[in-house]
């Protein structure tokens, strides 16, 4: 019984370690997505972000500075996606393709020329990167039956950034939901020309939440990188944007529901990885890669409508003209 | 209306408006070489020089285009059904499959008999992972777009476990199946020009090429000279106006989606059955990715698609050449020059046009009025 408590609370620190930067990515993707424009970029944006980030930190000896280059990146790749997708009316899967592609080549080939480690960025120390902290009273309060250790284990003892994505998620809802700017972010994205007829600006408002989705995604990107690792090293962002763009489409483009979606996400990845060739009961042993492929195959039944229905913001993906 | 918005003349619009784009994009890479310091000028020099300088690299560069042309092609046919195809890398991984079944199985046949079978393998395999998206957005609605990305992780996942499970070779470490029966093999083009008494310098090029070119021919039959074709083509340009017309967008669409995924399954047979000999994990290694830069860049006709396919070839050989020669600048370079051309001639498309269009107005204004 107890190991079974411990497998548990073990499960739930990496379910928690995993989510943190799909939680943090599909809130910036919310927010893209919900004002109208189509973000397939969540992956490039985070993997720059991540380059930065280790880049700078690795320079300045410094996680702040790291995550704040981090940040800046995401919000200029942002820029550039909303300068080719809002004021060049551009494609915006295609532009979001190119940041991508784009990204995936620029770490490893700066990487390579500043610091001629192939394809990755120096080792941080620990005053390079975001670190555990424990949280008051952990060891304390340890002692108490089952809160005590859930509260040790799984709670106290992770960096920074997991505490920033926990508290990004009712932030997030609570703007998208009670506030000004969030009215008239949903309301962008369903009917532009009403926001466009109440005097607002849609472009201003598209290009906001762009630098809202930099920002976040810059956050997430930087957790790879200087808080779960200490390094960049290629491609280590491995599909979590796509994975988050999944989560945010399964939550049906809203906060909590998507969250919900990145910890189901999440978890099955802890599961595949302590399940590694364990035999189950019934079962046998389950393939990781069939754990791997479950989110995507739940995301596709879902948009099918197999499983409820996803439905996308009605101006998704449609430049907005003024004139007409 | 002369000089109408977007109103260009048509060399305007197929050939230096993608020429500025694409000058856009090296100047953009330039800039990424001078932040390496070294001379932008000098690299590209050492890039042509690599991609086109001597007989082989000729070879390698053609040999690349052809994954380019298949994957091309394969983004251009869904296109004008209007659709955005982004699983080209998950259909090309399994028409590797395809092939890899035919050429292990079957591979005591004759060559005669297992090539043509491993060709269909390819399309087949590659067309029904196509038509599966196809077939969820014509009959369920769901986005063309993100059922694509989810089949190319799909296909990922299924390939991995077959590969490192199933397939795979007894006795080794590698992912990998056994080499495939000769039989199997398509002839390389310097092994092809010996018959002839041709001495061609040895390079992975090989029949395939012919095969690409084929289907360039075939696709543009398909597109301009046939019913079927027509039909895609009205559905891609107005839904509204196909049914309208009688014709069924479901069908056009499904169509359409198992064409283009048959077209970027058969990449497998320049990879697997040209080159490599073998399944092997990755092997699609993003060129079906690049296909939509390639389509984007020939305008979705075969013809822009051979000739941007030839320019993405030379950015790889080039590439790899220059990355040899200047060891600052690593292979990735190609990668990022891949996504500036996809950013500036897809994305930012329409960035020169406004002025582009003020310039050739006026002449035309112009000439409306004799003198």
């Amino acid at each position: 019984m107890s190991d079974l408590f411990l497998l548990a609370l073990q499960l739930s620190d990496s379910t928690i370690r995993l989510a943190t930067p799909l939680v943090l990515a599909a809130m910036a993707g919310l927010f893209c997505e919900r004002s109208g424009v189509v973000d397939i970029a969540l992956e490039g944006k985070m993997l720059g972000a991540a380059f930065a980030a280790a880049s700078a930190a690795a320079v300045t000896n410094s996680a702040l500075v790291g995550l704040g280059a981090g940040i800046l990146f995401a919000m200029a790749l942002a820029m550039v996606h909303g300068f080719a997708c809002i004021t060049n009316r551009g494609d915006q899967v295609v532009s979001g393709m190119a940041l991508n592609i784009v990204v995936a080549g620029l770490g490893p080939t700066l990487a390579d020329a500043w610091f001629g480690q192939a394809g990755r960025t120096p080792l941080l120390g620990d005053s390079a990167r975001f670190t555990g902290i424990d949280l008051p009273l952990a060891e304390t309060l340890r002692p108490i039956p089952v809160l005590g250790p859930i509260y040790a284990e799984v709670i106290s003892g992770h960096n920074i950034l997991v505490y920033v994505a926990a508290l990004a998620v009712p932030a997030v809802a609570w703007v998208v939901y009670r506030t000004r700017f969030g009215l008239r972010l949903r309301a962008v994205g369903e009917n532009p020309s009403a926001v466009d007829t109440a005097g607002i600006s849609v472009t201003a408002m598209r290009y906001k939440a762009l630098l809202v989705t930099g920002l976040l995604c810059g956050i997430a990107g930087s957790y790879f990188s200087i808080a779960h690792s200490a390094s960049f090293i290629r491609d280590m962002t491995a599909g979590k944007g796509y994975l988050a763009l999944a989560a945010l489409i399964f939550g049906k483009w809203r906060p909590v529901p998507a969250v919900m979606a990145c910890l189901l996400f999440a978890f099955a990845d802890a599961v595949q990885v302590r399940l590694q060739g364990v035999p189950l009961p019934l079962l046998g042993t389950i393939p990781t890669q069939a754990i791997q492929a479950l989110p995507y195959l739940a995301t596709v039944l879902l948009l099918a409508g197999f499983v409820g229905r996803a439905v996308a913001p009605k101006a998704i993906g449609i430049p907005y003209v003024k004139e007409r | 209306m002369a000089g109408a918005r977007g109103e260009l003349p048509a060399w305007v619009n197929l050939g230096l408006l993608p020429l500025l784009n694409l000058t856009a994009a090296f100047l953009v890479a330039g800039a990424i070489v001078l932040l390496l310091g070294e001379s932008p000028p000098e690299a590209l020099k050492l890039l042509i020089q690599g991609a086109f300088g001597y007989e082989e690299a000729i070879g390698y560069t053609l040999y690349y285009a052809t994954n380019f042309i298949f994957t091309g092609l394969a983004v251009a046919i869904a296109f004008h059904g209007g659709l955005f195809n982004i699983g080209g890398e998950g259909q090309a991984y399994l028409g590797g499959l395809g092939v890899a079944l035919v050429a292990l199985y079957l591979g005591h046949w004759p060559a005669v008999v297992v090539l043509p079978l491993a060709i269909l393998g390819a399309a087949l395999f590659g067309g029904i992972w196509a038509l599966i998206p196809g077939w969820l957005q014509a009959r369920r609605g769901s986005h063309i777009v993100i059922t694509t990305i989810m089949f190319n992780f799909l296909a990922a996942a299924l390939m991995t476990y077959l590969l490192v499970n199933v397939l795979i070779k007894p006795g080794q470490q590698a992912p990998e199946t056994r080499t495939f029966a000769e039989t199997a093999w398509l002839p390389q083009i310097h092994a092809m020009a010996a018959w002839f008494g041709l001495d061609v310098a040895a390079s992975p090029l090989n029949a395939a090429f012919l095969i690409a070119l084929v289907c360039c021919g075939l696709v543009w039959l398909f597109i301009w000279r046939t019913r079927w074709g027509y039909e895609l083509r009205v559905v891609g340009q107005n839904e509204a106006a196909a049914v309208y017309g009688g014709i069924s967008p479901a069908r056009q669409i499904m169509i359409a989606m198992s064409l283009s995924g048959a077209l970027a399954g058969m990449m497998a047979l320049n990879e697997l059955l040209g080159a490599q000999h073998r399944l092997l994990l990755g092997f699609t290694g993003g060129y079906g990715f690049v296909g939509i830069a390639v389509a984007l860049m020939g305008r979705n006709h075969p013809v822009g698609i051979v000739l941007a396919a030839i320019l993405f070839g030379a950015l790889y050989q080039g590439g790899s050449d220059l990355s040899f020669d200047m060891p600052t600048i690593s292979r990735d370079m190609v990668v990022v020059i891949q996504g500036l051309v996809i950013l500036f001639a897809g994305a930012l498309e329409h960035m020169f046009r406004p002025a582009l269009a003020a310039l050739f107005a006026r002449p035309a204004a112009g000439a409306a009025v004799p003198p």
